[in-house]
């Protein structure tokens, strides 16, 4: 997944770069310790927000109560307020869930993998990509719980000591998502407070204001950065690296049993784990650009988050679409070298079937715009690559569409065979959640160090050690 | 023994003096010291005679045991405790235990890392006498101190001062106890 | 047909025609269209009901009934609380008694099952028996007596119509007229004869809309008599069906599906089976069981009886007959198959068939020799067969004369069901005291001074003769719920005011019968039925039969549009009744809703889609109603069917339907030709229960079928195909789980099978199945336990028809268990699959892995928790579902614990078919075999080592505990198929 030429061949830990390996234009030159404290943290502490953010919360408020609205009706009404029916009993709550788990991975991808192959680039945005996983993955977690027919027993999924001695059935992938979903956020969690920890230290020993200074006081747990303090920090933070990079991988793997696990023709796939995974971190990255682009020159962060970081994100997205495109030719020729009628005929319907657009939207969207990234001056060009992203998460959210949906209008017995078509409640549900991922992330921008300022300190001094 | 400081603190400006400092004072035999930096500074801690951290063990520890007593749970669960016919699949369905034992390991790897991290530190720890320095504050942006307790056996008030001194720190500073 | 590579199997004609296109689908993707139901939903409605039926409908469920009933099994005072009692009684349809078992719990009815005593049920019913229970709680009965509109007493109604009676008394009641409808009661003739000698003038009528006037005319150009016609489809080989639907439509249809199939059911190589011919007007129940099925015009028919006549040596037709290519062809080949079979074979002629085809009918089976073999004849069960046309024809020129003081309709609906051209509600108004005795408050009654609830015929006393003559006893199971009445009591009090009590009435007429036998009258409430009472068959001459010339077809492009009772709501009577509203009608799956029924080619023509709007019009009358492209539709006819679209009807009935009526008139009573058809370009969504869609070309074997040859050529041809893996062939030990108990399971035999949809209200009665109204069935949400998948194979113009009902697989290996996160889906230790509603969290994951999507959900709160007069419907041994939670076939679970706690009171083994499930008791086919697999001598174990026993998708290693008896047809060598 990391394009090789960024790969730092045998680094040991310890010495966290080697400078003639680091690549250049991660910071701009002339930046101090002082400055970058000083350009970070006065977002949080002491500048006013620029017009644009507050714009931009007003819209995701409202969105939110959207939301709130969508779901109030869902637990007065029931589901049957959404398009789902027999056969095709899963719609866009799944589908939801599915993209948004999926966006969450570039965060932890970026930050915990990143870290360990040594990208010195991750540094001005890993934080923020951390920030994004946690509120994906709160906006995923929504959906399952919603989807319920009786929300309000969610909680006989989990192993609790029930009165009548049951349990949750531990074979069904759904009490696995539980799990694999739970751990997630609580890793992502403990990982992002982590490194946010001595930024919190910073913003408490700078605030102008007491009640700041009470507030990220105690945040920060009185840390002091002393010596013991980094040294037992930094190999904590490495192992809860260590930890996340195969957690990141095993989560969507886990969302695609989901799929493989059951026997519908078009979720039944063996390639389903990695494809999925490759899906995620596509998808994700293409969300850190659709945010991270436009933030950049709001808060004229050009100088953390420079045309470089957009260039290696755009590799990731590359590299990770081609897998992903990868998967889609070899679902169509399992399909046909199976010899099964039943994969046959829901790969034919698929693509030419009711839902054949969609599907071919999805070739366009995710497979085919996407390789404008093979040209440096794309990937260099905010504006082109800010549209490029937004193919791809639309795409990727097609692509689940397609996954959930077209695979179980029309399986086995034709006479059962349907129609799913979301109702306007399916949609504001969609479009609620994005509200709330949007006030999630103003809010964390508005009084969270969005860029991590002890991580960009050491950057600086690295830079000058290099320049010695 | 002075109980009328907590400790001398010198101020500096740059990782490579602080480095320096830490080496030297451990030379000289000062062992109850500890520097503060506004980022991780390589080796600082090994340097002033920290022992390695224990972080990796907590985490290993707690990883195994959450992954086994997870596996547990759902064997228990599935063959014992209440067992049933799932669509005709085995009782013990081993391979379908796997995902949340993986899961629990992960889960309580990551748990025991973060809480053993700040335990190892004393945190939360609300205060410090380090932060009756004023200048302090700069600790967490961009100044790297070492301060060497009262408590150590070696410390004298005039001697450390002379012996900071002489490393050439922006100033010293007295730390209140 | 090859039968061990069957042929593609499509579903809609859009399969056929564009494979891989979608118009419709295309812009309909994404209509965000809210997805609750419309406005006034079914729910809403009956919670209004509810309100005003909190005191009308509380008191009546939990009494007993007065009058000494004397139970079917047990007697009323061993009574025990959850124990069900049995009542043998009778209801009427077309006015023809099949007898009934009603299932009683702490005294409210709860189940209708058949009498398997009775010669018209044998134990089955059809749907409109099954659905007869909702129509007693139905909350929109009429709950009182009205005089001219206002609510009244009994006692001023009977001192009105004394009053005016009295008047009639100089006149000898000339002035008096009683309409009612077809009667087969003893006790309500000797009423109307009693009434009729009081005054003598006085005239009785008698109308139906989808009555058998052709019948009875053509018996009388036959034999100079009406003579009813009796079949014995057990004893015959070769059956022809001339537009007769007689295994749906007939009044004896239960009886003859029986018999039908008894030459069908699980054929043994080398077996005999019949052959069935039809050539029919509009694809029938009838008509997808033909080996050999004809598509043709009702016009049509009869220059085909005359051609076939004419080729089995009946003298009568003397003058050639021109016909068509494709009809002289099957004419032959029918013939000749006749001509071999003498004296083993059937022509029957439709309902809809002119008299001369009957007369014509008659002299084939006479010179075929079927007569007095297959064919029988005798006395009607009808009180008084007469022409109803005329009958009603004659009282409206008597109402336009004003010659008509007191009019007394005793039942139906000819405000509704009279075409326009009769003049009835026209010159209704005109008489002085009009009374409608009806249990709903329908058209009629609106345009009548008084009207009486009628009892349901579980609330009174009655009788009525079946129709091969068996006197059957109504008896109720429950206190009138609103006070009505019967006919009985009305004309009780019309001889003898203030009258008496039905039970007096039936009482006293039988035990002048059986001069006071007590015994008797016992052992007939016992059976149902009294002994010996079905008419003896009858010698008849064939009389010279002169035919009429024969009518031609008027030329291209003129249509034709016939006219049929719906095959759900019937002639409208069923209108309200929501089990038979949503149940998906034969071959076209349609519910909620009637449209004209046209050929794909037609529709082709027209450029026509489904739910198009079209104009038919007709000298000069027009008609709007949506269009459904129908195969095996005649390329120039148009079905019609009646019954749908009433005005003045409950929640249930309004807004659904077109009234047809408009078009027809005495003179095109069940079809006309020179009819023209418009689009008009508005549309119409009617929904259906198996939605459209277009089909792959491969060959799923799903239903797997083949002709009897080739059975017989290679018994095993059906195990050939199947690839069900071997259940050692898993990763984990394949003996984990022993099933050392029953081991309960299911076979259907597809060959048996006629597609009546029994099964399906069986199974809705029985399991408090929900109705969920037109919207959700839209929405593909209905609730159907057991559906009836219906497969077409063939040209579109004329194909093949197959049913499969599709229950619970109950699936050894089932997928839908694996994948319920809190286990609320499991298997018992008899190798049930449960489903524990009270656990479900409705992740609904079980129906996505579902290979046969068997299993329901409830999106919304569809059991309606609030009216009160539905509450006492529900079987108390069914949990009644709540919202969020999925649902499914289980066996009839409830009735296996009631077998299981019987047995283990007598220390014995549940015996084999002493359990019954409700799909099975109820079929009258006798395709549903359910029992225990465990025992090897079982029916059921028998029936899956039957060669043709094939498991559905087996290859799936579901190991699924239903199977299927792969569907055999017997078609003529002789001819292309």
């Amino acid at each position: 997944m990391i394009p090789a030429s960024q790969t730092v061949a045998g680094a040991k830990p310890g010495d966290m770069v080697l400078p003639e390996k680091r690549p250049k234009g991660l910071i701009a030159p002339k930046e101090t310790f002082e400055s970058v404290t000083e350009d970070i943290g006065s977002i949080v502490l002491t500048q006013k927000s620029p017009r644009a953010w507050w714009f931009g919360a007003a819209v995701a408020f409202a969105l939110l109560m959207l939301l709130l609205c969508s779901i109030s009706w869902l637990l007065y009404r029931g589901v049957g307020i959404w398009g789902i029916n027999i056969p095709v009993a899963w719609g866009f709550a799944i589908v939801n869930f599915v993209w948004w788990i999926g966006i969450g991975h570039a965060g932890t991808f970026i930050s915990a993998i990143l870290l360990l192959v040594h990208q010195q680039w991750r540094t001005s945005i890993n934080r923020f990509t951390e920030a994004m996983t946690l509120f994906a993955v709160a906006c995923a977690g929504l959906f399952p719980l919603l989807h319920l027919g009786r929300p309000f027993v969610f909680f006989w999924l989990l192993p609790y000591p029930d009165t009548m001695g049951l349990w949750p059935q531990f074979r069904s992938p759904l009490v696995w998502d539980v799990f694999a979903v739970s751990t997630y956020f609580a890793v992502s969690l403990i990982f992002w407070y982590a490194g946010l920890i001595p930024d919190l230290a910073t913003l408490r020993d700078r605030a102008p204001k007491r009640a700041q200074k009470i507030i990220y006081g105690m945040m920060a747990l009185g840390w002091r950065g002393s010596a013991v303090h980094w040294q037992n920090h930094q190999s904590a933070y490495l192992l809860l690296a260590g930890l996340a990079a195969p957690l990141v991988l095993s989560v969507h793997s886990v969302v695609s049993f989901d799929f493989s696990v059951a026997m519908v023709p078009g979720w039944h796939s063996t390639i389903f784990p990695p494809y999925f995974v490759a899906g995620a971190i596509y998808s994700g990255f293409a969300m850190v650009l659709n945010i991270v682009i436009p933030i950049r020159k709001i808060y004229r962060l050009e100088k953390f988050i420079t045309l470089r970081h957009l260039n290696y994100m755009a590799v990731v997205m590359l590299a990770t679409g081609m897998m992903v495109s990868y998967g889609y030719v070899m679902e169509a020729f399992m399909a046909w070298y199976s010899g099964d009628i039943f994969e046959q005929s829901m790969m034919a319907n698929r693509a030419f079937g009711p839902y054949g657009w969609i599907f071919w939207a999805l070739m366009v969207l995710n497979v085919i715009l996407p390789q404008a990234l093979w040209s440096k001056r794309i990937r260099t060009n905010p504006l082109a690559l800010f549209l490029v992203a937004l193919s791809i998460n639309i795409g990727m959210w097609v692509e689940r569409f397609v996954i959930v949906i077209t695979s179980l209008h029309r399986d086995f017995t034709p006479s059962a065979w349907g129609m799913y078509r979301p109702t306007f409640w399916d949609w504001s549900t969609l479009f609620g959640s994005m509200g709330l991922f949007a006030t999630l992330l103003f809010l964390f921008i508005r009084f969270l160090p969005m860029i991590s300022i002890s991580e960009v300190r050491k950057l600086v001094s690295e830079e000058k050690e290099a320049q010695i | 023994m002075n109980p009328t400081v907590y400790g001398l603190m010198a101020e500096f400006t740059e990782p490579r003096e602080i480095l320096a400092a830490a080496q030297a004072a451990h030379k000289t035999g000062y062992r109850k010291m500890d520097a503060y930096t506004p980022f991780p500074v390589e080796n600082l801690a090994n340097h002033l005679g920290q022992p390695k951290s224990l972080v990796p063990v907590l985490v290993l520890l707690a990883a195994i045991g959450g992954g086994l007593s997870g596996f547990f749970m759902e064997w228990y669960a599935a063959t014992i405790s209440y067992p049933l016919n799932i669509g005709g699949r085995p009782l013990n369905s081993w391979p379908a235990f796997i995902p949340i034992t993986f899961e629990l390991t992960i889960l309580s790897g990551a748990v025991a890392g973060i809480f053993g991290m700040l335990a190892l530190n004393r945190l939360p720890e609300p205060h410090h006498p380090v932060f009756n320095v004023a200048e302090f504050e700069r600790a967490s942006s961009d100044r790297f101190f070492l301060c060497i307790e009262s408590a150590d056996p070696k410390f004298d008030l005039i001697m450390t001062r002379a012996f900071l001194e002489q490393l050439k720190p922006q100033c010293v500073w007295e730390v209140a106890p | 047909m090859n039968a061990s590579s069957p042929e593609k199997l499509w579903r809609s004609l859009a399969e056929l025609a564009n494979p891989l296109e979608f118009r419709a689908s295309r812009h309909a993707e994404f209509n965000s269209g809210d997805s609750e139901p419309h406005k006034v939903n079914r729910r809403d409605f009956l919670r209004l009901m509810g309100a005003s039926l909190a005191l009308a409908g509380l008191p009546a469920c939990t009494r007993q009934p007065i009058e000494r009933i004397v139970p079917y099994v047990k007697q009323p005072e061993e009574l025990v609380p959850g124990n069900p009692l049995f009542y043998a009684t009778s209801m009427t349809w077309r006015g023809f008694a099949t007898g009934l078992v009603v299932e009683s719990h702490e005294g409210h009815p709860t189940k209708i099952e058949g009498n398997p005593d009775h010669p018209a049920s044998r134990g089955a019913t059809n749907v409109f028996h099954q659905a007869s229970l909702l129509d007693l709680y139905d909350p929109d009965r009429s709950q009182g007596i009205t005089g001219n509109g206002e609510p009244d007493t009994w006692e001023n109604f009977v001192s009105v119509l004394s009053d005016k009676l009295d008047s009639q008394g100089a006149k000898k009641g000339a002035g008096l007229r009683i309409l009612t409808e077809t009667i087969t009661s003893p006790t309500l003739l000797n009423q109307l004869q009693l009434l009729l000698k009081k005054y003598p003038e006085a005239t009785w009528h008698q109308f139906e809309p989808v009555n058998r006037d052709c019948v009875i005319e053509g018996s009388r150009m036959a034999f100079g008599e009406m003579v009813e016609t009796h079949y014995y489809f057990d004893r015959a080989n070769i059956i022809v069906s001339l537009d007769a639907d007689f295994l749906y439509g007939h009044p004896n249809s239960i009886r003859y599906a029986r018999d039908f199939s008894a030459r069908r059911r699980a054929p043994q190589p080398g077996a005999e089976m019949n052959r069935l011919y039809v050539g029919e007007s509009s694809p029938s129940v009838t008509g997808t069981n033909a080996d050999h099925r004809l598509p043709i015009c009702a016009g049509e028919i009869d220059g085909l009886t005359r051609a076939l006549a004419q080729r089995v040596g009946v003298d009568a037709v003397s003058e050639h007959i021109g016909l068509p290519p494709d009809q002289q062809e099957w004419v032959g080949a029918l013939a000749v198959d006749l001509l071999e079979n003498r004296g083993a074979s059937i022509v029957v002629a439709g309902e809809n068939q002119p008299s001369a085809v009957h007369a014509l009918v008659h002299a084939i089976n006479h010179t075929l020799g079927n007569a007095g073999q297959t064919v029988t004849y005798a006395e009607t069960a009808e009180a008084q067969a007469i022409n109803q046309n005329e009958s009603l024809r004659s009282l409206v020129r008597a109402l336009k004369i004003n010659a008509v003081d007191i009019l007394v309709t005793l039942g139906g609906n000819p405000v509704f069901t009279a075409p326009p051209d009769f003049g009835f509600a026209e010159y209704l108004p005109k008489v002085k005291l009009s009374v409608h005795l009806s249990a709903d408050v329908n058209e009629t009654s609106k345009l009548c001074n008084w009207h009486i609830p009628l009892n349901h015929y579980l609330e009174s006393w009655g009788d009525a003769r079946s129709f091969d003559g068996t006197a059957s006893i109504v008896q109720p199971l429950i206190l009138p719920l609103y006070g009505g009445k019967s006919a009985h009591e009305i004309l009780d009090a019309m001889i003898l005011a203030p009258g008496r009590g039905d039970y007096e009435i039936v009482r006293e007429f039988w035990d002048m019968k059986s001069n006071g036998d007590e015994l008797k009258w016992r052992r007939a409430l016992h059976d149902g039925l009294f002994e010996g009472t079905s008419a003896s068959s009858k010698k008849v001459t064939l009389q010279a039969i002169n035919l009429p010339p024969l009518n031609q077809r008027l030329a291209e492009p003129a249509l034709e549009i016939t006219f049929r009772p719906d095959p759900t709501i019937f002639d409208g009577r069923f209108a309200n009744n929501g089990w038979l509203q949503e149940l998906p009608k034969p071959v076209t799956k349609l519910a909620w809703d009637n449209a004209a029924l046209i050929s794909p080619n037609l529709a082709a023509r027209k450029q026509l889609e489904n739910g198009d709007i079209v104009e038919i019009g007709h000298e000069g009358r027009r008609l709007r109603l949506p269009v459904w492209i129908t195969p095996g539709q005649p390329d120039r006819s148009v079905a019609l069917h009646l019954g749908n679209g009433r005005r003045t009807v409950g929640n249930v009935g309004r807004r659904a339907g077109f009234d047809v009526n408009i078009l027809r008139n005495s003179e095109a009573w069940w079809f006309a030709d020179g009819v023209e058809i418009r689009k008009t370009g508005a549309k119409y969504q009617l929904v259906t229960t198996q939605t459209q869609h277009v089909i792959d070309s491969e060959d799923r074997q799903i239903f797997r079928e083949g002709t009897l040859t080739a059975f017989q050529n290679d018994p095993e041809f059906v195990r050939k195909n199947s690839e069900s893996p071997a259940a050692s062939n898993t990763l984990f030990q394949p003996q984990e789980y022993h099933y050392d108990g029953y081991r309960w399971g299911m076979s259907i035999d597809l060959t048996a099978c006629i597609g009546c949809n029994a099964c399906i209200l069986a199974c809705q009665s029985e399991n408090n199945i929900p109705v969920v109204g037109k919207d959700q069935v839209a929405r593909g949400r209905v609730m159907h336990w057991i559906r009836l998948d219906t497969y077409f194979s063939g040209s579109a113009a004329n194909p093949e028809m197959k049913h499969q009902p599709v229950p619970c697989m109950q699936c050894e290996n089932a997928p839908c268990e694996l994948v319920c996160p809190v286990g609320a889906t499991l298997h018992d230790k008899e190798g049930l699959n449960l489903q524990v509603y009270n656990r479900c969290v409705g992740t609904r994951y079980c129906s996505n892995n579902c290979p046969y999507k068997v299993r329901r959900f409830n999106f919304y709160q569809y059991a309606d928790y609030e009216t009160p007069s539905l509450k006492p419907m529900w079987n108390p041994n069914v949990t009644v579902r709540s919202r969020g939670v999925m649902e499914k076939c289980t066996y009839c679970i409830q009735r296996i614990s009631m077998a299981r706690i019987n047995s283990e009171e007598q220390n014995r083994k549940i015996s084999d078919g002493e359990l019954k499930t409700a799909c099975q008791q109820v079929c009258p086919a006798q395709a549903i075999v359910f029992g225990d697999i465990g025992n090897p001598d079982s029916k059921v174990s028998k029936l899956k080592r039957h060669k043709l026993s094939f498991s559905m998708l087996g290859e799936l290693n579901t190991r699924p505990r239903t199977t299927y008896l792969a569907k055999l047809r017997n078609p003529n060598p002789k001819m292309s198929a």
